[in-house]
């Protein structure tokens, strides 16, 4: 049984409709990105499957026993935490917070696992730091390090490379290929990317004027990735 | 100067200088807590907005009678808080207008009120200890002390207890919303939280001033330290610093308790700025 399936969802914001009858499902260890122009919809989409927004139609069920508390996700980063102090331990265990329920404080387990997630994202030697001060390929890896924290299932990203130089990108593209092989966990993300999608996925979901679903080759067979990488020409 | 200490002395023994100054510590405690929260929120003048809302409500109270508003101001600014906080979440731009006109609003429907139904004769006297809390904190009664104590414990536990969930809410709304903290009950106790201390903070400073005591602390922590942690720490113990400076001359030199208050804070934020700065060169 797939862990999320989407059917004939329609979604937008605002009463406007985005995207309508858009059916797909991800399975237990698949690499899913999610392509289009800008302005498909690719966050509204991301965010509606996290229910941080209401879809217009349509159903999203989870399965293969994963809960709600169980997602991690790495949102694209807003104004407010450029001039948040807070330290790189703060930020990785408040990924915790939505297992806590009403306890206040953290468990000596829950430190335990930020620990060694800061250790695998390489950053035990920033864990005093402040994270404003962190570059941006730092900074992503602290993120992603918090979202390990709220999960060991899936994982979602929003565009995790943007803004990032090419050396940067290519060991985050590394490590969350590492997270996929090696711990199992599914990922979904959003790319602007196609080389690095092609790549790296195991199944694309192209949304916009053409919808796709499917795995990497059946994309790669349908030609719309030329289009979509032609740029700038008449389609 | 040699007379300073005996002077205060003296003044220890009237039971109201007393209460001013411990009422003092608790309100400054409490006003900087969600500093950091409200400064990064970009709430900033919120506090502003539901202190004007308090001060309509407080000219409600004079109208019918009222011999103890808080319980009436405490309830119109925490709805007020409500539905400020909440129309926010929905479109920013509108809910900075909001703000505006509800603050604006209430200061003037508050004022005309106080004009056509004030039966005191010193009326601009009136208004104007409410806007600048100019003699208000030493002339609180038993009561009101009483009600102050226990509604600044109540802040200063549920900060507390909510500590990491304030973290959480305030650094990344998404991030905890999509992984399952109930994000809007938390922006509900946010708000609730910092109408109650709008309430406490308008017998200290009054209400236009109110914004000072929450921001100033928390902006003067944030020049220097770089957790949230030890900002929030800082920025406690910087407020209450100040409030005592500032109750302290402002008993000793005869100036309005508030405004000196205010000033204390704008010293140590300079001071804190030169500090940061000096760190920052030397930090790598």
């Amino acid at each position: 049984m797939a862990l999320i399936t989407c059917q004939d969802l329609s979604l937008g914001y605002d009463g406007r409709e985005i995207i309508r009858g858009l059916s797909f499902e991800v399975s237990r260890g698949d690499y899913l990105c999610i392509v289009g122009e800008n302005g498909s919809g690719k966050s509204t989409l991301m965010r509606t499957v996290l229910g941080l927004q209401p879809p217009l139609g349509g159903l999203i069920r989870l399965g293969d026993g994963l809960s709600m508390r169980e997602i991690g996700y790495l949102p694209q980063q807003t104004p407010i935490q450029r001039d948040f102090p807070a330290s790189v331990w703060e930020v990785v265990l408040s990924g915790f917070e939505g297992s806590c329920g009403l306890r206040p404080f953290y468990s000596r387990a829950e430190k335990q696992r930020a620990t060694s997630n800061i250790r695998s994202m390489g950053l035990e030697d920033l864990t005093r730091r402040c994270y404003r001060e962190l570059s941006g390929g730092q900074q992503q890896r602290v993120l992603l390090a918090r979202a390990l924290c709220a999960t060991d299932k899936l994982l979602f990203l929003d565009e995790p490379v943007s803004g990032l130089d090419p050396r940067v990108t290519t060991e985050m593209y590394r490590l969350i290929e590492q997270l996929n092989r090696e711990n199992g966990i599914t990922v979904i993300m959003i790319s602007h990317d196609i080389a690095a999608a092609l790549r790296y996925a195991s199944h694309i979901l192209h949304i916009g004027d053409t919808v796709f679903f499917g795995t990497r080759d059946a994309y790669l067979g349908s030609g719309i990735s030329s289009l979509f990488t032609g740029g700038g020409d008449e389609q | 100067m040699t007379a300073v200490p005996d002077k205060l002395a003296l003044y220890w023994q009237y039971p109201f200088v007393r209460y001013a100054l411990a009422v003092g510590v608790l309100i400054s405690l409490c006003s900087s807590l969600l500093g950091v929260t409200l400064v990064l929120k970009r709430f900033s003048f919120i506090g502003d907005g539901l202190s004007h809302v308090a001060f309509g409500a407080m000219a409600i109270a004079a109208v019918f009678n009222l011999t103890n508003d808080m319980p009436l101001v405490l309830l119109i600014t925490t709805v007020s808080a409500v539905l400020l906080l909440r129309t926010g979440q929905n479109a920013r731009i509108k809910g900075d207008a909001a703000v505006a006109m509800i603050s604006v609003g209430s200061l003037a429907v508050g004022y005309l009120l106080m004009n056509l139904f004030s039966t005191s004769g010193n009326l601009s006297g009136d208004v104007c200890s409410t806007l600048f809390g100019s003699t208000s904190i030493l002339t609180l009664t038993k009561t009101e002390v009483r009600l102050c104590v226990l509604l600044s414990v109540i802040v200063v536990l549920a900060f507390i207890f909510f500590y990491h969930k304030i973290f959480a809410v305030t650094f990344d709304e998404s991030f905890a919303a999509a992984t399952g903290v109930r994000t809007g009950i938390y922006n509900l106790l946010i708000a609730v939280i910092i109408a109650v201390i709008i309430v406490l903070a308008m017998n200290l400073v009054g209400s236009l001033l109110i914004s000072a005591l929450v921001i100033f602390p928390a902006l003067s922590a944030m020049r220097v330290f770089k957790s949230f942690r030890s900002v929030t720490v800082c920025s406690a113990l910087l407020s209450i610093l100040c409030s005592l400076l500032g109750i302290l001359i402002s008993i000793l030199a005869g100036t309005p308790v508030g405004s000196t208050i205010v000033a204390v804070d704008i010293v140590l934020f300079l001071l804190f700025s030169i500090l940061g700065k000096m760190l920052g060169g030397v930090r790598t």
